[in-house]
């Protein structure tokens, strides 16, 4: 369960985040979306111990992250949007490094180890190099390596960034699986089908403000279920009806050529975050 | 606290393990230079303190090394950080930063040790052994101990790995230079001797020469290297913390 209440952060000149109160449920998998900049890095760094908070709380299954932050470290693991592995040693010797770092003993450091490089499947590269993988590699060694202590709740940050489609789907699936394990889920990311299809529900961050959460079935359903798009001087205008009755008839008094199709996640975010940026 | 500080020396140790040859080839480098530039071509004549001048470069370079060696984890540390973010796998685990300090300490205190044996080795070649005892090594501990500790506490505070660029060749080099590695302080002005004797290098390389000669250093060298030692450890225990924005 992750709790905050009320989180701040200035940077020197930025008010990175603003009032922020949040309760995510143990379990679930919860995604942060929002535009470059909006603070969904600063809100997981703060949570994870790397970034101080300037006010307010923030808990991870009831450990307050500031006053007990060896205990709250615990609870997580965090698989940061940049790639922080050891690039000179192996596979292999970046997790066992990682487990030490969690005081687990040698034997159960072992097996846990090869469970996790097969369950991500790059166990035949345990003793390559970092630096000899790809970026869809890394990015799996990332996540078993935050799986590695068992973590109750697990931070994404922007997990699929920069991988094809084939991975990245594979990396939803391992995603879906770790939750079935029983653990909790906060990620960020700029893919709104990410959310839509992973997450129980989504949190709208903007400018270092909350401005919406609700399940993404909700938020869809408030737009509309269907969209038209067209296309006016170059401009791409979306029209959204709640039944397609409605859309059929205004499909009628159109001349030029439109699409129709079902609300995405994609059209709450544009309507939420799109229109306040210049 | 163990476990924690032992994981972080762990990993120091096994990426030196796997730049092993290229560290033995660059930590001699510089002593063979030395030795050959100063010692071997200034040959027998020149006499210092009733040794060849090689007998008195000898433990100079020690001290030099000591000091070099245990700081240059700075500049790893720093890579780290800035550069490939691995200082970030350290902050989000549940470990002290007081384990983090200590194992990077050890960790540049194993490379000062490493080059340490290799200027042995060298100056066995050069036909100058040097009496290895106790308090020669106590003060090689003491002495990689301050610029390990130093270094970590640099490390923290510096806001690029240009600035560490900065403190290193105004701090580190000039000290390197001067601080009776290479010649004996006591030949300069007195003035000149009391700012030098408030460097830690000019009492470490004075008790590793003595000691070295088979002679006792003053004790008091060995205190004022272990108060320096703790005030930097406890510096730079406070700059870890500084380390998150
Ligand atoms: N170390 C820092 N010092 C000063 N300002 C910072 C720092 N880190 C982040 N910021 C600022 O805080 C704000 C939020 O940044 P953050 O990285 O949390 O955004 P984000 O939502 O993760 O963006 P992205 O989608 O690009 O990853 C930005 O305005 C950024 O410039
Ligand atoms: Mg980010």
């Amino acid at each position: 369960m992750i709790i905050l209440e009320n989180l701040n952060k200035h940077y020197k000149s930025v008010h990175a985040l603003k009032d922020v109160n949040l309760h995510v449920n143990s379990g679930e998998i919860f995604a942060c979306l929002g535009p470059n900049g909006a603070g969904k890095t600063t809100l997981i760094r703060i949570v994870t111990g790397l970034t101080r908070l300037s006010s307010g709380k923030a808990f991870l299954n009831g450990f307050n992250v500031e006053k007990s932050p060896l205990a709250a470290k615990k609870e997580c693991g965090l698989v940061p949007q940049a790639i922080n592995l050891d690039q000179e040693l192996t596979v292999f010797e970046n997790l066992d490094i990682h487990c030490r770092l969690y005081k687990m003993p040698a034997k159960k450091r072992r097996i846990k180890i090869d469970d996790l490089l097969d369950y991500m499947d790059i166990l035949d590269r345990k003793k390559t190099l970092i630096k000899h993988l790809s970026g869809g590699m890394k990015r799996r060694v990332m996540i078993a390596r935050a799986l590695t202590h068992s973590p109750q709740i697990l931070f994404l940050d922007e997990p699929t960034v920069g991988l094809d489609a084939n991975i990245r789907r594979r990396i939803w699936a391992i995603i879906k699986r770790i939750q079935e394990d029983g653990t909790t889920i906060f990620l960020t990311t700029h893919y709104i089908e990410e959310a839509e299809f992973l997450a129980q529900r989504v949190a709208f961050l903007n400018e270092g403000e909350i401005v919406a959460l609700d399940t993404p079935e909700n938020f869809m359903a408030k737009m509309g279920v269907w969209a038209i798009d067209r296309l006016e001087e170059s401009n791409m205008e979306t029209t959204y009806f709640k039944t397609r009755q409605e859309a059929k008839s205004f499909i009628v008094e159109q001349e030029k050529s439109f699409t129709l199709r079902r609300v995405h996640l994609e059209d709450v975010f544009l309507a939420l975050t799109g229109k306040k940026v210049k | 606290m163990i476990q924690g500080c032992l994981a972080i020396y762990y990993r120091e140790l096994m990426i030196m393990k796997r730049r092993l040859p290229k560290m033995i080839a660059t930590m001699s480098v510089s002593p063979l230079l030395y030795l050959i530039a100063f010692g071997y071509a200034m040959g027998h004549n020149v006499k210092v303190d009733g040794h060849t001048y090689l007998e008195f470069l000898l433990p100079g370079l020690v001290a030099m090394s000591s000091m070099t060696q245990a700081f240059s984890i700075a500049s790893e540390i720093n890579i780290a950080r800035f550069y490939w973010h691995i200082f970030e796998e350290f902050q989000s685990a549940p470990i002290s930063n007081i384990s983090y300090v200590c194992g990077e300490i050890l960790a540049g205190m194993t490379r000062a040790f490493m080059s340490i044996i290799i200027i042995l080795i060298l100056g066995y070649f050069f036909g100058v052994s040097l009496s290895c005892n106790i308090l020669f090594w106590l003060a090689i501990i003491l002495n990689s101990f301050i610029f390990a500790s130093l270094a970590v506490g640099m490390a923290m505070l510096v806001k690029s790995h240009a600035d560490q660029a900065m403190f290193s060749s105004f701090v580190i080099t000039p000290m390197a230079f001067l601080g009776g590695t290479l010649f004996p302080v006591d030949r300069l002005p007195l003035w000149a001797q009391k700012i030098l004797f408030l460097l830690p290098l000019t009492h470490a390389s004075k008790a590793i020469r003595t000691a070295s000669f088979g002679n006792t250093p003053d004790y008091s060298s060995y205190i004022i290297l272990f108060l320096t030692g703790v005030l930097f450890i406890i510096i730079s225990f406070m700059c870890v913390n500084r380390a998150r924005d």
